[in-house]
């Protein structure tokens, strides 16, 4: 005999609660909980069963549904302090499953708008996707490195040594990139440290250069290969400064 | 200047432009003539299209007008294209929904509506350029708030995020018949 087993596959506790409420034909707002939790953890059986990968967030949600189940059974305190005692052990989760169910909704209805390259089409665009401007691509981490370390290897190879304090923030680093993006729109990888004597603030600038790739707010490109690295601002450049004003300063000073 | 020809004009440089067109850009090119002009030329434009049933179509999205082609033509440009379009999963779409409607949010601010881990979908869509960093939450580890981009509002045809779907009222809420299939639940008398 087989038994033929079906599982969809849930996006996360939440989305199997709802399931087994919808499947019970009960009220969100009146969980029998005695039953959810059974059917619950049964899922969660079946789940290991075959092998399917069972998340922490899972069994944190089975837990949950115990812990309520249990508050249900005792009997409703009802002295003066029923703020915590009186309130029905599910209102939490109710909320939960609600707002859940609220944005599960708005999902499905932005699914239904007309969708770009799936209903409706531009021309040769497809804005979804991050396009490249013509003849250049994207600039690997590796090749970066191996540019950086140019420029390192540029640097006056002192032996005297020098007592000096300075202070270099990548947020300093970040908004002069910025100002200079905005200036000259497109700059050259090289030119970034051009004034830059000491190592430290080359690995400042670099590290700055990489926080703004990590936000959008700038791109790295390259012609060819071999050629020159090239750094131009993202679309999302007028939100940068926003960022940097919100970076914490003492975490990334670095002093020489 | 005619307005026909002014329309001929704004026609081409919508076909030329790679994204949505603003008023401002328009009026940068098109010097000397009034923003309303310029309006009311494209809601013209954008009537005849639609009623000589065009296949193409002009829509406002993400704070411009861009040429679009008409939804019912759509099998014909996917067969034309070729190649698969890239499908939205679930959890990419609620994930970016939640972003959507409680914009700034952080990475824990959408797990806890979720319940699941996102990470792996925050990285997909900021992949697409469909979400972004857009500040720091003034919290401990300052976690980055993400926010939507254009891309998103030209994605799902919005002009602007004031014209996303209004989110349900709580009470409102009403779970919706599900196709889903049985689950291998032991009942509770077996248990």
């Amino acid at each position: 005999m087989t038994t033929r087993v079906q599982l969809e596959i849930f996006e996360g506790p939440l989305d199997l609660l709802l399931h087994l409420i919808k499947k019970n034909e009960v009220s969100i707002t009146d969980i029998p909980i005695a039953t959810i939790t059974e059917q619950y953890l049964a899922t969660l059986e079946v789940m290991q069963t075959f092998n399917l990968d069972v998340a922490g967030e899972f069994l944190v949600m089975a837990a949950t549904l115990i812990h309520i189940k249990s508050r249900m059974l005792l009997p409703m305190a009802d002295d003066e302090d029923d703020e915590e005692e009186g309130t029905d052990p599910r209102q939490e989760l109710v909320r939960r499953l609600l707002e859940y169910q609220r944005f599960k909704d708005a999902a499905d209805q932005l699914e239904r708008r007309e969708l770009l390259t799936r209903d409706v089409f531009v021309r040769s665009v497809a804005p979804a996707e991050e396009i490249p401007a013509p003849g250049f691509r994207e600039v690997s981490v590796f090749e970066l490195l191996t540019a950086l370390k140019r420029v390192l290897d540029r640097l006056p190879k002192d032996v005297v040594h020098e007592v000096m304090l300075e202070k270099i923030t990548m947020r300093e680093k970040m908004s002069l990139l910025l100002d200079q993006l905005r200036t000259q729109g497109k700059i050259l990888f090289e030119s970034l440290f051009a004034e830059v004597t000491t190592r430290m603030e080359v690995v400042v600038t670099f590290l700055a250069m990489l926080e703004l790739v990590k936000v959008r707010a700038i791109r790295i490109f390259q012609e060819e290969a071999t050629g020159p690295i090239q750094i131009e601002a993202a679309a999302g450049i007028e939100n940068a400064p926003a960022v940097l004003a919100m970076q914490d300063p003492e975490e990334d000073q670095h002093g020489t | 200047m005619e307005r026909e020809d002014i329309k001929s004009i704004i026609e081409s440089l919508l076909f030329v432009a790679d994204g949505p067109l603003t008023i401002q850009r328009l009026g940068e090119v098109l010097e000397g003539v009034e923003r309303e002009d310029l309006r009311s030329t494209l809601d013209e434009l954008q009537a005849e299209l639609e009623n000589s049933r065009r296949g193409v179509r002009l829509v406002e999205v993400a704070g411009g007008y861009q040429l679009r082609t008409a939804k019912v033509n759509a099998d014909w440009v996917k067969k034309f294209l070729g190649g698969r379009p890239a499908r939205m999963g679930r959890a990419t779409l609620e994930t970016l929904a939640i972003i959507a409607y409680r914009q700034p949010i952080t990475r824990a601010e959408i797990e806890s509506i979720r319940g699941v881990d996102v990470d792996g979908v925050i990285n997909t869509l900021l992949d697409r350029s469909l979400i972004r960093a857009v500040a720091r939450k003034d919290v401990p580890g300052r976690p980055f708030l993400y926010g939507t981009t254009p891309e998103f509002l030209q994605l799902f045809n919005l002009k602007d995020l004031t014209h996303l779907p209004t989110l349900k009222e709580m009470e409102e809420i009403t779970l919706p018949e599900m196709p889903g299939e049985e689950l291998p639940f032991k009942s509770a008398e077996e248990c």
